[in-house]
């Protein structure tokens, strides 16, 4: 296990630059390198790859191993998966960071399979505890309602994909120095079994629901699909947009795009409308991050008021539409 | 075509927080007294995918879980749904095993099962999540591996899945046989009726134990994990609601929208 060593980031390139979620990587693997007194690396992959390295040296990492083939420009599972693979056989990092990406949630889980590693998903916490040097990682367990601390005694790589926006990015010092390694190993074409055929990106009418500052939401309640255009009112008014429960999107008034929870989207916006919603388990671990929770329920003893910052008990229909008009007569007069 | 679906017993997540309690000691979840447990909502989509190409294509679906006896129940609710036998593998090295150990029970029963076209797995369980047991099944059985599948055609021997992304979908195709992770866009379930309802109460699900699967009990040794849990929490949460009320449900609405105009 000794021979196990520092820390390794997987780099991703968006628009041809470091992504977002690889600044914050280094960031926070600079930390625990630096705990450990150990490198920093980085691996990055696809055509322009090296002319990042720079980039990557300044952000932090003091190996930059490149991996420029254009093969590596979009995301294909088995080709990755191998070459990530042979690299950590070789390199052998004690940590191994991912992003919580579309790339990491579907090559982490698969890399610790090849690697017999120790993975955590969707972690929010990272830390190297202080008398056994191992990484000790928190994630959500239970959709969210609980967290769990996490080690891997004896697999390595320790192994986790870090959530987006949870760690500061790295600052950027120009003049640290770095090593560039490129990797000469090619990837078997024979061991590329899945072909990606194509890929759609769906742009989303209006507001997107992670990015709105107001989401106004539907439970079973609500009652119908027609009744959810009194959401939409609301909603529309105010520039945000609609989501909804499970059992809604369920009972098909609402496509399950709009689903907000354990199985669906996470919000946070400014302001979140609990609409004829109970608080269910599975729904609130999707709009808990929100600035100010409104429950409006008829039944007083609903879960959601324990969560909600504001509170009407009443059936939603007489309370939205007057809600909806005051909003437009104190917005017009603004 | 056969298929092989594995499915896990979890607790209900649709009960409100209120009665989610978790014991620190132990580092487990206090089942919630008089809620029963269900089938984790990405493996009732995984049946129900399978319960699809049976439907286009016929062939047999085969279901495991491991967990206790009660999770007979679990594979009785996806053979109402249309899938054709299924199996529960029980036994005390079968108990909080983490992915790794998880994957490599299922990969032993899978074996025994044989003669497979797919393999189906939910993306991640309702309950601890980890994400993993899919792929690295998956890398256990050397299968070409699809995850967070929504969609998945047969053409020509071959699968065409589409597979969900964060803002939008990719479009892939993969030989016979693969292993894919179901995610919850692919639709509703089917619910269980008539013939289905009467076969699940009927069938017989065998339990197997480790030495009916040829499990090696060393690769189930918990001291040697690959990841340990060392502590659970569930976060603080104090929120006061403050109530608005109002001479009628209408002046209740109009005072709130008074609050919250100066908060936006």
């Amino acid at each position: 296990m000794e021979q196990y060593k520092g820390v390794l980031i997987l780099g991703e390139i968006a628009d041809g630059k470091l992504a977002p979620i690889t600044s914050e990587l280094l960031g926070i693997g600079k930390k625990l390198a630096d705990e450990l007194a150990e490198d920093l690396s980085v691996l990055l992959m696809g055509g322009k790859a090296g002319g990042l390295a720079k980039e990557a040296i300044a952000y932090g990492a003091d190996k930059v191993y490149i991996a420029e083939d254009s093969l590596f420009d979009e995301y294909n599972s088995d080709a990755y998966t191998q070459l990530v693979a042979n690299l950590c056989q070789k390199v052998l990092p004690s940590i191994l960071l991912i992003g919580h990406t579309d790339i990491g949630c579907d090559l982490a889980p698969r890399l610790n399979g090849r690697l017999g590693g120790g993975l955590a998903m969707d972690v929010n916490e990272l830390s190297i505890d202080h008398t056994t040097k191992l990484l000790v990682s928190t994630r959500p367990i239970f959709g969210g309602n609980a967290y769990a601390r996490v080690i891997s005694k004896t697999a390595r790589p320790q192994m986790a994909t870090v959530r987006s926006k949870v760690f500061p990015p790295a600052e950027r010092d120009e003049s640290k120095q770095g090593q560039v390694i490129p990797v000469e190993e090619k990837v078997d074409p024979s061991a590329i079994k899945v072909r990606v055929i194509e890929r759609i990106r769906e742009e989303v009418e209006g507001v997107k629901l992670e990015e709105a500052e107001v989401v106004v939401s539907g439970g079973h309640g609500i009652g119908s699909a027609k009744n959810f255009e009194m959401l939409w009112e609301l909603a529309r008014l105010l520039g945000g947009t609609v989501g909804a429960t499970r059992r809604s999107c369920d009972e098909g008034w609402i496509p399950v795009t709009r689903q907000i929870g354990q199985s669906g989207k996470v919000v946070s916006p400014k302001l979140y409308f609990a609409v004829a919603l109970s608080g269910a388990m599975s729904h609130i671990v999707g709009c808990l991050g929100s600035k100010y929770i409104v429950a409006i329920n008829k039944d007083p003893e609903a879960n959601i008021f324990n969560i909600a910052h504001f509170g009407i008990v009443a059936d939603y229909k007489e309370v939205l539409p007057a809600l909806t008009a005051k909003f437009k007569e104190l917005l017009s007069a603004k | 075509m056969n298929i092989i679906v594995c499915v896990k017993q979890v607790p209900d997540p649709e009960i409100p927080p209120a009665k989610f309690k978790i014991d620190t000691e132990t580092k487990k979840v206090i089942p919630p007294p008089g809620v029963p447990p269900v089938i984790s909502v990405y493996d009732e989509r995984a049946v129900e995918a399978a319960c699809r190409l049976k439907d286009k294509h016929k062939g047999k679906i085969t279901v495991i879980s491991i967990g206790s006896e009660k999770a007979i129940e679990v594979v009785r609710h996806a053979i109402s749904m249309g899938a054709d036998e299924g199996f529960v593998l029980q036994d005390e090295p079968f108990e909080n095993l983490d992915s790794f150990g998880t994957a490599y029970v299922l990969g032993k029963a899978i074996q025994k099962i044989g003669n497979y076209d797919l393999i189906l797995c939910g993306r991640q369980a309702a309950d601890w999540g980890a994400g993993q047991v899919g792929s690295i099944l998956a890398e256990i059985l050397g299968l070409p591996l699809v995850t967070f599948a929504f969609d998945i055609q047969l053409e020509d021997k071959r699968f065409k899945v589409k597979r969900i992304l964060k803002d939008g979908y990719e479009v892939v195709e993969v030989p016979m046989p693969a292993l894919m992770t179901v995610s919850s866009e692919i639709g509703l379930p089917r619910l269980p009726a008539g013939m289905g309802l009467m076969l699940a109460r009927r069938k017989q699900i065998p339990i197997w134990k480790a030495k009916d699967i040829g499990a090696d009990p060393t690769q189930l040794d918990k001291t040697k994990a690959h990841t340990e849990i060392t502590e659970i929490f569930i976060p603080k949460r104090e929120t006061h609601c403050e109530l608005i009320t109002g001479a009628t449900p209408a002046d209740a609405a109009a005072n709130l929208a008074l609050k919250l105009i100066k908060l936006i």
